[in-house]
């Protein structure tokens, strides 16, 4: 499979704390890679940097093969990767189309849009309902406020709406955290049908039993670095653990376990 | 076109200002008629175009307490101009505008850029406005006004009834700033920005652009107040709009409009304005004293925030 999003050799230092100490990432098409580590480990900022909302100090980004520099996630965005963010990045009051369509919206033909700038609201409620039932997320009325949905409605909204104008990846960072186990499932289904159109997936997740579940590859991250890369199928989840942990060094997982290219 | 049910938003009002209606119709015969209304409007103008200002920057989870002395300070610089500078009218007013939305820029870029808190920074230019408005026209009223400066304040005949041309100005200022919130994408974003500012950040809206934006346009409707203002009271008055914040904040919170931001509707804070000029217009009709008019519109403030909040902790 074609390596879609890439990442050479990151470092992202604040002051003395070096978050990043030259990490490798690779992302495949068509697949949902997790990536896990302990509190610390540079997780989050490595998802930043792939999102555009930070800066590294050195190292290189790739994405279908060529070199990027993201100033902001909005660079990133053109790009095509989307990032559902941890706190359920929805302005509650809002409908819910007019969420999916927030800072994209769609302005109405001929004079009312050019000189009016009027929006096509009946097109972007159409478009929503359509791409909503597209991932069999079921939510009634696209013009009721996002605060009339349970947690897990609203996280399908979010994610609903970075699969919607992603061309390349999707980035989630704990989605599934403040929600419970059936809300769970439905968040982690519709990952699974993200993935399915032929998007490439990252999950950043603490949850081992939702890694385990959905993740096609994992990603350790450890003090800053890419510590393995392993098949969530061929290593047992307390082997993951270790390695995350650093109780087991990652030359002595089986070569079953590890997956994908050159590890460090 | 569908006709649209009003949205709950501004039920609440519409209703309290008809109840508040039919209560002064009863109890006075002259509430009711042509004149009398008209006369309502006219006292609410002022507030009502300074409302819409006020009722932007709230949805964005803002608050402006300078807006009364900005205008304050708009009114003097352009009666001034217009009589000591014997600049054209619309040159004078040309320059008041510029004033005020000179301030409004500093109150925006102050909250946008540096971030500091909006109760903060309009507690400064409040002072600021003030001062300057009292050191440029050294605490006299310019009087004297050519006679296009009072124009907004001339009055034209409908079905019987005097209407004063600024009362139709403030109409369409309400049905403009109604269209840009409900039907453009600038709109939506200053509801968006005081929803959730963070996932409107993440969304590709540059929100402190938005910000910017609505302290701008609250600056210069706080201008247009100060025309009216002037063409009301026919004189530049340094002391003018000393309550027209809280009156304003007032009528913004009466409409339904929440102080958290996000929520709210402009219409309601138009209703929210003629509610508490028909309650002061009908008090006095009833003969009750001034100071009873603040008591009971105090009293209209917290009930109105009281069931907005017990509405929404009931609903959710």
């Amino acid at each position: 499979m074609a390596i879609v999003l890439e990442a050479r050799e990151l470092v992202k230092r604040y002051g003395h704390v070096t978050a990043l100490d030259g990490t490798d990432f690779e992302l495949r098409t068509s697949e949902i890679l997790a990536v896990i580590g302990d509190n610390g480990a540079g997780k989050s900022t490595l998802i930043k940097a792939l999102a555009g909302a930070l800066i590294p100090d050195s190292g290189e980004i790739l994405l279908d093969g060529r070199l990027v520099h993201f100033k902001s996630p909005i660079d990133a965005r053109r790009g095509g990767i989307e990032t559902v963010y941890q706190d359920l990045a929805v302005a509650p009051a809002m409908s819910i189309a007019e969420n999916l369509f927030l800072g994209r919206e769609i302005r109405r033909s001929g004079l009312p849009g050019s000189v009016l700038r009027m929006l096509d609201k009946p097109r972007m409620v159409r478009e929503s309902a359509a791409h909503m039932a597209d991932l069999k997320i079921g939510v009634g009325s696209m013009t009721q406020p996002v605060e009339t949905l349970s947690g897990g409605q609203r996280q399908c909204v979010a994610v609903a709406r970075s699969a919607a104008f992603a061309r390349h990846v999707v980035i989630m960072d704990e989605p599934t955290a403040a929600l419970g186990v059936k809300e769970s499932g439905m968040v982690l289904e519709l990952i699974r049908r993200v993935r399915d159109r032929g998007l490439a997936v990252v999950l950043i997740s603490h949850n081992m039993p939702h890694v385990f579940e959905i993740a096609d590859r994992i990603h350790v991250q450890r003090l800053g670095k890419r510590v393995a890369l392993v098949n969530p199928k061929q290593i047992s989840m307390s082997d993951t653990v270790a390695v995350m942990t650093g109780a087991l060094r990652p030359d002595e997982l089986s070569a079953r376990a590890v997956a994908g290219s050159a590890l460090a | 076109m569908r006709l649209r049910v009003p949205r709950p938003a501004t039920l609440g009002p519409l209703l309290a200002l008809g109840v508040a209606c039919a209560f002064f119709a009863v109890q006075s015969d002259r509430f009711w008629t042509g004149d009398n209304l008209s006369l309502v409007l006219q006292q609410v103008m002022v507030v009502g175009v300074i409302a819409i200002g006020q009722t932007l920057i709230i949805l964005t989870a803002g608050v402006d307490l300078s807006c009364g002395t900005v205008m304050a300070l708009g009114g003097i610089v352009m009666t001034k101009f217009a009589t000591e500078l014997g600049l054209p009218v619309a040159a004078a007013i040309a320059a008041g505008l510029a004033v005020t939305t000179l301030l409004g820029a500093v109150n925006g870029l102050l909250v946008s850029r540096i971030k500091l808190p909006p109760f903060i920074v309009t507690l400064g230019t409040l002072n600021i406005a003030f001062a300057i408005t009292q050191l440029y026209s050294h605490a006299q009223t310019i009087s004297e006004l050519p006679e296009g400066m009072t124009a907004l304040g001339g009055t034209f005949r409908l079905g019987g009834t005097t209407v004063v041309y600024g009362v139709v100005l403030m109409l369409a200022l309400y049905a403009l700033t109604w269209f840009a919130l409900r039907e453009t994408a600038a709109g939506r974003h200053v509801y968006a920005v005081g929803n959730n500012p963070e996932a409107a950040r993440l969304t590709g809206i540059a929100t402190h652009r938005v910000l910017l934006g609505v302290y701008v346009i609250a600056g210069i409707l706080y201008g247009v107040a100060a025309v009216l203002s002037v063409a009301r009271t026919g004189v530049g008055d340094p002391n003018a709009g000393q309550t027209d914040n809280l009156d304003a904040i007032t009528a913004v919170v009466l409409g339904g409009t929440s102080l958290f931001g996000g929520r709210g509707a402009v219409l309601g804070s138009l209703l929210g304005a003629l509610i508490v000029g028909v309650f002061r217009n009908g008090l006095t009709l009833m003969g009750v004293s001034s100071v009873y008019q603040i008591l009971i519109t105090g009293i209209l403030v917290i009930l109105a925030v009281g069931t907005d909040q017990l509405s929404r902790r009931g609903a959710a």
